[in-house]
């Protein structure tokens, strides 16, 4: 994990020049998105168990917000109540102001595995993010571009299982994508990838929140990773003293300098052996 | 996975065999790839052992109905066998050629069509209405918590109803026509199918229809993106069972009030004696039954590779 890469990655998506490929009627605004005192309570009585208390936190628009913590401290719950996945026990999660009840159309999750369905080509699938409304002709032409986005337009034909982990990843990205999303939430989406691969996607997603403007709240175990992508991060655990209580915000980091970063600045090495014992892990 | 008539091991060694006998018999084999590299190069290698070993007739549509034939074809023999040396009377078991005789005799007067024809038309009626009515209640209790508590209990004790229960019920309420038989039939083809359905679409992976749903997808358009997809196969088990099924009932429908049909013919030719007429029924029903099981197998075939 202390291998130094220095970024490769070209510079073309990323300049302002390259969004002129973009159809600007269907530009999606970035919004912001406030958690609000939520809470969330898992079972009742005796066997209530609560894994997320007094998350109090603003996301600004078109913001890249990494969220780290150990695993199982709710770091999906967290995200899955901003996509309406999930709902709260107490508190909201408000989208430019108004609150996310039931599934959100503004938000478009990527999982954790690329979740396509196995019977449609990547095409089909990308399609699937498509907003309610969209004619076919507008549809095509924009499922074509975000395939070509990530990198998949000439595997736009093959089925899931004929293309490799990280490619079908893509194709998740796209596909939530698609969504003309104001807020984009990945849930640990690089997490199941190759080292290289993981690193290539990275980079893409970059490149997308340069071509597309959104909110990102990225879920990640990956302190490298939040320290590469995220404008801050918020770290997610128990405050000593209230270990049986769920997990809050016990620390807030903006992350300084533009992106791409190197990857082996002697600042961000500094930023993750304090994340690293954040998460209680020795910062070696 | 795919492949069920893979040429593996076995097949290898049946070529073994196969070339020593013929070596025995003094044929000399040049196996063309292995011996001699031809032109098209080193992709040849292998192509013998897929492409011509007696397993791998197993690939060829033709050559499995032929194969498939050999137990019927000798069946047909040892009963011409055991009536010509009379080990059964006449009236027991008729010969092959008396149940020919039978069938050119109907065909003739034009009844064995008329038979055969309305016999199928209900089994395809009721069949495609009990599955109708099967894949959408299945679809309904399998998703729906509510319809699974309010309806699987009332279902389940329906189906524990045998099938000859229903027809006297469904002559006093329908009259003896084709309103009584294709509603048994269809009840007959409405179990299998709801009963495969639901239990499948509790078990669709719980990752991919959340997935949807994050995307907007309910009700209706969740289940023919996701749900009915993803159960595919499970429907296909349930049609053929419910097919099967369909033919059961229809011989039940027809033995009991009819005056035409293939179930019909058995209980007539049973009343006259005619043992060469209820085999033919009897031979009937087996191969339209196993004709229509083929063809939904077919059909099963492309739906699977399509959606799977």
């Amino acid at each position: 994990m202390t291998a130094v890469i220095p970024s490769v990655r070209p510079a073309a998506p990323s300049s302002p020049d390259s969004s002129s490929t973009v159809d600007p009627a269907h530009h999606a605004s970035a919004l912001p998105v406030s958690f609000r005192a939520l809470r969330r309570t898992f079972g009742t009585g005796n066997a209530a168990h609560t894994v997320l208390r007094d998350i109090d936190f603003d996301v600004r628009r078109g913001e890249v917000l990494a969220i780290l913590g150990p695993s199982g401290c709710g770091k999906s719950t967290l995200l899955r109540a901003a996509a309406g996945l999930d709902a709260p026990s107490a508190g909201s999660v408000d989208i430019d102001g108004t609150p996310v009840q039931g599934i959100d159309s503004r938000c478009a999750f990527a999982f954790q595995e690329p979740r396509l369905l196995p019977w449609h080509t990547l095409q089909a699938n990308v399609a699937i993010g498509l907003p309610k409304g969209t004619s076919a002709k507008q549809g095509k032409s924009k499922v074509g571009r975000l395939l070509e986005l990530v990198g998949l337009d000439k595997f736009a034909k093959h089925r899931p299982r004929e293309v490799s982990g990280g490619m079908a990843q893509r194709a998740s990205l796209a596909r939530a994508l698609a969504r003309n999303p104001g807020v984009l939430l990945l849930d640990e989406p690089f997490g199941a990838l190759d080292a290289l691969t993981r690193i290539k996607m990275q980079d893409l997603l970059l490149d997308v929140h340069a071509a597309e403007p959104t909110t990102v709240l990225l879920v990640t175990h990956d302190v490298d990773e939040a320290l590469q992508l995220a404008d801050r991060i918020i770290v997610l655990g128990k405050e000593t003293g209230k270990e049986h209580d769920g997990a809050t915000i016990v620390r807030t980091v903006d992350v300084p300098g533009d992106r791409p970063r190197n990857r082996g600045s002697v600042e961000l090495a500094r930023m993750r052996s304090s994340l690293l014992a954040s998460l209680g892990v020795d910062g070696h | 996975m795919t492949h069920i008539g893979n040429p593996g091991a076995t097949g290898n060694s049946v070529i073994a065999t196969s070339k020593e006998g013929l070596e025995a018999t003094g044929v000399t084999i040049t196996t063309a790839g292995a011996a001699q590299p031809g032109p098209a190069g080193p992709s040849q290698d292998r192509s013998p052992a897929n492409g011509w070993s007696p397993a791998g007739v197993l690939d060829h549509g033709w050559a499995r109905l032929f194969l498939g034939l050999l137990i019927p074809a000798a069946l047909i023999a040892a009963w011409q066998w055991s009536t010509s040396v009379g080990l059964f009377s006449v009236v027991q078991l008729p010969p092959p050629a008396m149940v020919f005789e039978a069938a050119a005799d109907l065909i003739q007067r034009g009844e064995l069509a008329t038979h055969v024809a309305i016999s199928t038309q209900r089994v395809l009626i009721g069949f495609a209405g009990g599955a109708a009515l099967g894949l959408a209640f299945g679809a309904l209790v399998g998703l729906s918590r509510w319809a699974d508590v309010l309806l699987a209990p009332m279902i389940g004790a329906l189906r524990a109803v045998p099938s000859l229960a229903w027809v006297p019920l469904l002559i006093l309420w329908m009259k003896i026509g084709e309103d009584s038989k294709v509603t048994l039939i269809l009840i007959g083809a409405f179990f299998p199918v709801f009963t495969t359905v639901s239990l499948a679409l509790r078990h669709v992976d719980r990752n991919l229809v959340e997935a949807g749903r994050a995307f907007g997808l309910k009700g209706l358009k969740l289940l023919t993106t996701v749900q009915l997809p993803a159960v595919v196969p499970s429907v296909f088990s349930g049609l053929r069972l419910a097919l099967a099924q369909a033919w059961l009932f229809l011989v039940a429908a027809e033995l009991i009030a009819s005056s035409m049909g293939l179930g019909f013919l058995l209980t007539d030719s049973q009343n006259n004696g005619r043992t060469d007429r209820l085999l033919l029924a009897i031979v009937l029903l087996a191969v339209i039954g196993k004709i229509t099981d083929a063809l939904l197998g077919v059909a099963e075939k492309w739906a699977v590779k399509r959606w799977a």
